[in-house]
């Protein structure tokens, strides 16, 4: 589902924040890319979603070479996956509803079924009572809840988050954790990257570990 | 079909919220839209009624041709031979004096005047309609005919309406050089208020390209932005030309009440109207779709 062979990233200014990275991920897996900070694990999942582009090497997604991608490609290769960021990237002037929304707008979704999956996938999280809020007044675990809504609205077949817990106290950690869990038994491929590697292992996931930027035997 | 109207009409909705998001800036910028438009529309307006009140006025161009206080009956038929047998002359009627007089006397005001005369001061005279009514065949024509014996005077009735022509013309050229001008203007606008739109949605856009969108949903309410506000310009151009007709209107009703003519200012046609609007709502379109362009692709995703 997910290859990449020798791949490298080199920044501007000749900073390399992978290099030679190979790893194959079959569907349905479950991984966890841990690291200390700068280790590239951002990177990394940044490669997988087509928001850079590898220096060297290619990084196959379901059949699609991702570093030879048209631009005009690249928006339905994103629809492949659910991302999840740290910083949430919500948009504040749209209420929890429009928010979840988004995708299935993007997508040109019928209307009726759109609201039906919302409320679905807030269900799932646990917010539908919430809806009509707007993300300022809900606290940082339910807008990163917020945010696992709108990555999983799509029905994606590839889950990628990036530190979903960085901000959160351990009890909120950990019932997001158990929300990636529930995603990948029902067959959804995970990648979850974050520097708590105790925190990861409860999980029982494949584990990459991402040392300056090279992949840990 | 039906889910990619719903999908235009909720890009339409997007577009209205985010103008009534700004109603000051919206305001100012349709109304920069709506003034600069109404300036060549007015004017167009205004010679167009010119155009028609000069076509009113003057009618086919006709020479007039007056004989000599001294020409008699018999040489009066000698012209009329003449005439007859010129290739250039498609009719022409004769006009004997005293018809002239009673004429005139018919005419309002001066029946007095007319009654005090002692003797018939007006002469024969030949009222002319040439096959070629083009300003240099009439011309031609006129000088022709000067030199006849016992001709007086030969008079082109239709000039200062060819002059008048030939001036509205040149008034057209001008509208359209003012249009040309303002166009450039309204795009200039248009593109900066996309431009600001696109900074402050920058967030947004940056989001909707993560999550999987095309370029071209992004682009939509940006370009939606923009026609409407053209639009709504073109609407306010129009307003102002419809208002400032009524005004003008009152005005010559008094004068033209001390001049006993009967002329009104025609508002701007529907399809002119129609033109006006569209024309500026593509303006709109054409300024949000080159800013878009530009600074679209700015904003990528980190």
């Amino acid at each position: 589902m997910i290859s990449l062979s020798q791949v490298c990233k080199r920044y501007p200014g000749g900073y390399d924040a992978l290099k030679n990275i190979s790893f194959t991920m079959q569907p349905g897996e479950l991984v966890a890319v841990t690291g200390h900070s700068g280790a590239g694990k951002s990177t990394l999942l940044k490669l997988i979603a087509a928001i850079e582009r590898p220096t060297r090497g290619s990084i196959i997604v379901n059949g699609q070479n991702t570093s030879s991608l048209r631009p005009a490609a690249v928006p339905y290769l994103r629809r492949n996956f659910g991302l999840v960021f740290q910083d949430h990237k919500l948009l504040f002037e749209r209420t929890v509803f429009e928010n979840v929304l988004l995708p299935l707008q993007i997508t040109g979704f019928e209307r009726k079924e759109s609201a039906k999956r919302v409320r679905a996938a807030l269900d799932k999280v646990g917010l539908l009572d919430k809806e009509k809020m707007f993300p300022v007044t809900l606290s940082g675990g339910e807008q990163q809840r917020l945010c696992i809504a709108r990555a999983i609205v799509n029905r994606p077949a590839i889950l990628l988050a990036d530190e979903p817990t960085g901000n959160l106290d351990t009890a909120y950690a950990s019932d997001i954790m158990e929300l990636f869990k529930s995603f990948n038994q029902v067959g959804v491929t995970v990648i979850i990257a974050s520097h708590d590697e105790a925190m990861l292992m409860r999980l029982n996931p494949r584990l990459l570990k991402l040392n300056r930027g090279e992949l840990a035997p | 079909m039906k889910n990619w109207l719903s999908q235009h009409a909720q890009t339409l909705w997007l577009a209205l919220k985010r103008l009534r998001q700004n109603p000051f800036a919206s305001l100012l910028n349709i109304s920069v839209i709506g003034i600069a438009l109404s300036l060549p529309g007015g004017l167009y307006v205004l010679l167009n009624n010119l155009e028609s009140l000069s076509r009113q006025v003057s009618g086919e161009p006709q020479i007039s041709l007056f004989l000599s206080m001294q020409a008699d009956s018999a040489e009066a038929s000698q012209i009329q031979a003449r005439l007859k047998s010129h290739p250039g002359v498609r009719n022409f009627q004769f006009v004997p004096r005293d018809q002239a007089l009673r004429e005139l006397q018919k005419a309002a005001g001066i029946a007095d005047v007319v009654q005090s005369l002692t003797q018939n001061p007006l002469p024969d005279a030949f009222i002319i309609h040439a096959k070629d009514s083009s300003a240099d065949a009439l011309q031609r024509l006129r000088d022709e005919f000067r030199s006849w014996p016992n001709t007086a005077h030969v008079q082109l009735d239709s000039l200062w309406a060819q002059r008048l022509e030939a001036l509205l013309r040149l008034g057209k050229f001008v509208i359209l050089l003012l249009a040309i001008l303002l166009s450039f203007a309204l795009v200039a606008v248009t593109f900066n208020t996309i431009r600001l739109q696109i900074l402050t949605h920058r967030e947004e856009i940056e989001v909707a390209k993560l999550i999987g969108a095309t370029h071209r949903f992004i682009r939509r309410p940006f370009l939606y932005i923009g026609a409407l506000q053209g639009l709504a310009g073109g609407v306010v151009a129009w307003a102002i030309v419809a208002v400032s007709i009524q005004v003008l209107n009152i005005g010559i009703a008094d004068l033209t009440r001390l001049y006993a003519i009967n002329f009104q200012l025609n508002h701007l046609n529907t399809s002119d109207s129609l033109s006006l609007m569209l024309f500026s709502a593509w303006l709109g379109w054409l300024g949000a779709w080159m800013s878009v362009s530009r600074h679209l692709h700015q904003i990528e995703p980190r």
